[in-house]
């Protein structure tokens, strides 16, 4: 006799401690057995307010403030401000100083998306052993970070109108010496994982965004375009010295879990080219515009800069009354938009994937809550 | 960076809209708020714009003003910048969650933060302040240090 077992939905909390958030991060998940019916993130455990703060700071104290988003890469963070303000001030950097933040924001590429690889297989179950293996080499490039700002993970090393510093001596042999090892570790993170067969049952097919779904929730960064559109404001608009270097748009075909993790092994691949074409062509002279006397009062009006930040695009819509501080500050921070797309790709999958989809958007909290 | 060509045609196109062409270093279009939905459509659907970057809300001392930054993915360069502006003592605009699903967050985020309604918008909730925090943080009136306010 054929019975029909009578099942209820359950509404179950995820989160907000929870080891694979990232953070301070909730979920309400609507469960039919173990298959998803419907998610809901709930964020906002660690607002602080940072635009009302952002306000209250001058312009100059802000781009310290800023290395406290996205605190895997800070470096980032400071380049979209300071180019905002340098926008609005009608300032030019010099040369030197250009470049020299073209190295810092690339190597802040391959930092993050160490960190997201590492993370991600943290998720999978592969418990620290890839997460330590990519975060030793985070750890050199800590070092760089420290020997050109003091510190590593809030530099204050962008100023507007420059670096805060030139490069120290032993920078660039060191600098050249990673930069030079770096694809012979990638291969090596690669043997471990790409071809590994938990990581294919485990990602493949997993969290598919279809990419106009994905321009539709405004998806930027590896999120976007592992779905296969080849959107990238270094190219779409290029901004400080972008132009000049020659690199390529990393592009995913299905929009997978593994796509995105393809799409940021390559993306780190990219970079170190970016960084070595900087390296050869840096250029000697000043590396900040000469200090004015005075408070810094941009004129009066309103400006947007986004750059392609690690996580997707991170855009400073700044208004200038003429004071010294901003009148309005605001952040468009990527984790925050590309959180959105976390329900459309978590319905109908496992409550296991919801945590490596979650890995592989590739989220920072203190970005997301501001 | 709307350029006055990309405002001369719309100007054209919708001539009772009766949009006006906003100077600045980022020059952009203001629209009336009753118009918004209706030009933000022609612009996602006949002009590629299909990517909505930014939703800011802005407290000036006469007005609120939602700003929107509307990009292509499918070709280069830069942003068709709408400005609405809203009334002080009701502000509300219309949602533009139908066309874009990624609006939904920023536009909660507006509200919660800045006061400012989204009519039609499915799920008006706050997204970063808890249920019941009474007022918006990021309006001017609104205590900005500590000695200022207390949590109850």
């Amino acid at each position: 006799m054929a019975t029909t077992l009578k099942t209820e939905n359950v509404t179950i909390n995820m989160g907000p401690h929870h080891p694979s958030t990232h953070g301070v991060f909730r979920m309400i998940l609507t469960l039919d057995g173990e298959t998803i019916v419907d998610l809901e993130p709930i964020v906002g455990y660690l607002h602080r307010n940072h635009e009302k703060i952002g306000e209250q700071n001058n312009w100059i104290q802000n781009t310290p403030f800023t290395d406290r988003l996205d605190y895997i890469s800070p470096m980032s963070n400071e380049f979209a401000y300071v180019l905002a303000v340098e926008k609005l001030a009608e300032i030019e950097p010099p040369e030197r100083a250009k470049y020299i933040r073209i190295i810092m924001v690339e190597l802040n590429r391959v930092i993050n998306h160490m960190v997201a690889v590492g993370f991600l297989l943290n998720e999978l179950g592969c418990f620290f052993t890839p997460m330590f293996y990519a975060l030793r080499w985070r750890e050199t490039l800590m070092d760089l970070y420290e020997m050109v700002a003091g510190s590593r993970m809030m530099p204050n090393y962008f100023w507007i109108g420059g670096v805060a510093g030139d490069l120290p001596e032993e920078f660039l042999p060191m600098c050249n010496e990673f930069v030079a090892a770096l694809p012979g570790f990638i291969d090596e993170l690669e043997r471990l994982l790409t071809e590994n067969e938990i990581v294919q049952m485990r990602c493949r097919d997993v969290g598919i965004l279809p990419p106009d779904v994905a321009t539709a929730y405004g998806c930027t960064g590896p999120l976007l375009r592992a779905s296969g559109v080849p959107y990238d404001v270094r190219k779409a608009e290029p901004y400080s010295i972008y132009d000049r270097f020659d690199f390529d748009i990393v592009m995913g075909t299905v929009g997978d879990v593994y796509d995105r993790y393809l799409v940021r092994i390559a993306e780190m691949r990219q970079s170190v080219r970016i960084v070595e074409q900087a390296l050869r062509d840096l250029p000697e002279g000043e590396t900040a515009t000469p200090r004015k006397k005075g408070k810094f009062r941009p004129p009066e009006g309103d400006v947007y800069h986004r750059i392609e930040a690690p996580k997707g695009e991170l855009g400073f819509y700044l208004v200038s009354d003429g004071s010294e501080n901003p009148y309005r500050y605001k952040i468009r921070s990527p984790s925050f938009v590309n959180l959105q797309a976390m329900s459309y790709m978590c319905k109908g999958r496992k409550v296991a994937d919801v945590v490596i989809i979650l890995g592989s958007v590739d989220i920072t909290l203190g970005e997301v809550d501001r | 960076m709307t350029s006055r060509e990309t405002f001369d045609r719309l100007a054209e196109k919708f001539p009772s809209f009766e949009l006006a062409y906003v100077e600045g270093k980022d020059p952009a279009i203001l629209v009336k708020a009753d118009n918004l939905v209706e030009l933000a459509q022609h612009l996602r659907d006949e002009e590629g714009y299909d990517y909505c970057s930014s939703i800011t809300g802005v407290d000036y001392p006469d007005r609120f003003e939602v700003v929107y930054h509307l990009y292509s993915m499918k070709k280069e360069g830069g942003p068709v910048i709408l400005k609405v502006h809203a009334s002080r003592e009701e502000p509300e605009v219309p949602s533009v969650v139908s066309l874009w699903p990624g609006a939904d967050w920023q536009e909660r985020e507006v509200w919660d933060l800045m006061g400012i309604r989204f009519s039609d918008h499915p799920n008006l909730k706050r997204v970063l302040m808890w249920e019941g925090f009474q007022g918006h943080p990021l309006r001017k009136d609104f205590p900005g240090t500590q000695d200022e306010y207390t949590f109850s």
